[in-house]
Parts: C-alpha cells; sequence; structure tokens
C-alpha cells in the first residue's frame, strides 16, 4: 500500500513538473498604448491574450501582461510614452504628403495652377530621405467599375511620364489607381463631376 | 521660367544624391526611411546591415542594436518603427491599392515598437495585425505604441 502511494505520489510529481516548468516559464512584460491620431481618425486596438480580451479606444489606453500573466487594462500617458518609446517615435518616417493635379479638359496639358503644384512636389521631394512618389489616379463616378479603373490608370501614367520629363527619375514613381472608389467630392454613382476626375500626388 | 529651371534642377541633384536609393523592385512592399546605429535585416538566412532606401519584403526580420533605430513606410502609408533592441518580423504584407483590400501581420519579439495603421486597416478594419510573444493585437486605426521587455523583467 506504501508502495503504490510512493508510486502514485512519484507519477503525479513527473506529470505536473513539466506543467510546473510551463508556468514557471518568465512572461515578458508588454506594454500597448493607444496614441493620440494625429488626423483625428477613430482609433482603436483590440489586444487578446489567450480567453483576455481589451479594447483600446481613447488616448492613452493601455494594456499591461503582468509577470503572472494577467492582462491588465489602464492608462498610460505622454511622460510614460516620451520615456519608454523615444527612440522609437524619433525614428518614425515622415508622413507620407498628397499633392492633387487636373489636367486640361480633354488635353494632356496640367492646368496652370497644377504646373505650380509640380515645382510643390518637386521641393517635398527634395525634403526626404530616399524619396518615393505614388501617382494614384481617380475618376468621377460616371461609368463602370471597369472602365473608370482603366481611365484612372491612364491618367495616373501621363502624370508620371509628366514628372519623368521634369526629370525624377521613372523607378522612384509607383502608378496606382482607384478608378471611382475614393470620390473628392462625394456624388451619387453616375454623376459626372470634374472635381473627381484627378491624380494625387503621394510624396513618401 | 529659368529661374524655376534651375531651381527645379538643383532639387533634383538633391534627390539623386540622397543617400543608397536603390530602385524599388517589385517585391518590395516597403523601404527604410530612417536608420540610425546598427540596423540589420535577416532575409533567406543572411543578414545585411540596413540602409536608408533599402526595400523591405515579406519574412524579412529587421533588428536593432543597442543603439540603433530604424523606421519603415509601407506600400500601403502604414509605417512602423522600432526603437534599440528590437526584432520585428514582416510576417505577410499583401496589398491591392485599386481596392485597398490586403492583409498586414508583424510581429514584434521584443523591443519597442510604434506603428501608425494605413490604407489596410482602413479598408479592412481587421487586417491589420501587430503579434508579441503573447498576445495579438488587431489595429482599427491609427498610432500605437508596443514595448515587449526582457524575460523576468
Amino acid at each position: 500500500m506504501k508502495g503504490r502511494a510512493r508510486a502514485f505520489a512519484l507519477g503525479f510529481l513527473a506529470l505536473s513538473l513539466p506543467l510546473a516548468a510551463a508556468c514557471a516559464r518568465p512572461v515578458r512584460n508588454e506594454l500597448v498604448v493607444l496614441l493620440p491620431s494625429r488626423d483625428g481618425a477613430p482609433a482603436a486596438v483590440e489586444v487578446t491574450h489567450g480567453r483576455a480580451q481589451a479594447g483600446l479606444d481613447q488616448p492613452y489606453d493601455a494594456t499591461r501582461l503582468r509577470a503572472d500573466g494577467r492582462l491588465e487594462k489602464g492608462r498610460s500617458s505622454e511622460g510614460e510614452v516620451r520615456g519608454t518609446f523615444g527612440a522609437a517615435l524619433d525614428a518614425q518616417p515622415l508622413r507620407p504628403v498628397s499633392f492633387t493635379v487636373y489636367f486640361l479638359e480633354g488635353k494632356d496639358e496640367l492646368t496652370p495652377a497644377s504646373l505650380s503644384v509640380v515645382g510643390q512636389i518637386f521641393a517635398e521631394l527634395a525634403r526626404r530621405p530616399a524619396p518615393e512618389v505614388f501617382v494614384i489616379g481617380h475618376t468621377d463616378a460616371l461609368g463602370s467599375h471597369a472602365s473608370n479603373d482603366a481611365l484612372s490608370i491612364q491618367r495616373a501614367e501621363r502624370m508620371r511620364d509628366e514628372l519623368v520629363t521634369r526629370g525624377l527619375p521613372r523607378e522612384r514613381i509607383h502608378v496606382q489607381a482607384r478608378g471611382k472608389r475614393e470620390l473628392l467630392v462625394p456624388t451619387a454613382d453616375g454623376i459626372a463631376e470634374p472635381r473627381n476626375r484627378r491624380v494625387e500626388i503621394s510624396v513618401r | 521660367m529659368i529661374r524655376w529651371l534651375l531651381s527645379t534642377a538643383f532639387l533634383l541633384f538633391l534627390i539623386a544624391g540622397s543617400p543608397a536609393a536603390g530602385p524599388a523592385r517589385a517585391d518590395d512592399v516597403g523601404q527604410i526611411k530612417v536608420s540610425k546605429g546598427t540596423v540589420s535585416v535577416q532575409r533567406d538566412g543572411r543578414t545585411v546591415a540596413a540602409t536608408v532606401g533599402m526595400g523591405i519584403r515579406p519574412s524579412d526580420v529587421v533588428t536593432t542594436g543597442p543603439d540603433g533605430s530604424v523606421g519603415i513606410l509601407f506600400a500601403d502609408a502604414s509605417l512602423l518603427s522600432a526603437g534599440p533592441g528590437s526584432v520585428l518580423a514582416i510576417e505577410r504584407f499583401v496589398f491591392d491599392s485599386t481596392t485597398h483590400e490586403g492583409a498586414f501581420e508583424t510581429r514584434l519579439q521584443k523591443g519597442t515598437l510604434t506603428a501608425v495603421s494605413g490604407k489596410i486597416a482602413k479598408r479592412s478594419p481587421d487586417a491589420m495585425k501587430v503579434r508579441t510573444p503573447s498576445t495579438v493585437l488587431a489595429v482599427r486605426g491609427t498610432e500605437l505604441a508596443v514595448r515587449v521587455g526582457e524575460p523576468g523583467e
């Protein structure tokens, strides 16, 4: 009987040792902080740890993962963020800056106002490390997705060629086309609107 | 007009002269815009020193030394930056620039990370995820900071 009890105890020990080892594995401290968004866009982060979840939706809402494995929701502060994340924040790339240009109706020429925008684009390029240009074509809401996608690519390519002619290396330019998915002036589908027939130039 | 041409020529000179401006490659999904101190990128089993202008691809692992920090801008206009002593894996990046559908998944193994979400998260609220050794963050927008400490800290 005594022997059986000992065997049982040993078996229990053998089973529980790996379990204890797994529990004893040090949990890393983890901190998640929702930061104020610069453009005021709605912000939220959902943090999941095993079965525990916490939603962060106010600036400086934070979760901390404690050494005992508990996920705790609380608050952080500007000071803590600066102290903990200062180097990372200082390494953030410059945010993209967007310019919009328009072509003369039915022509391959930029409007006079858009010509001065080209100067601003080159000035923005000059202040950035390893600058890139994303040329994004848009259309108005007249016509199908397929025809507008094709048209918006044409517009973007025309603008890319314009920038290449003015001396910007072609490999720095990425062409994208959004068709009628991102109207500058919201309209119902099927509505012609000159201000939506544009090319956006995102300098990054 | 001549003044405009001259100033444009000068700006072009500046642009052409910016450091390590390798041409963008089709499989690049982002580009290193800021690199300070020791920063390296592990790709296909090799480790190379990171430079400003270097392209980033899915499955790259970016590490920073005790003096290092790095900033990366991605094709959907989202950006990530890491502070000293960080290990950041780019696990997945898919982006349709016409529809803005895609997926962006990264893993911070240790160190500090700040993230600003871009067009992928704006289009599909659950498409941008940051993982740490113990948690999963679904980024619905827009700016956040994550720190993973050393074990036993």
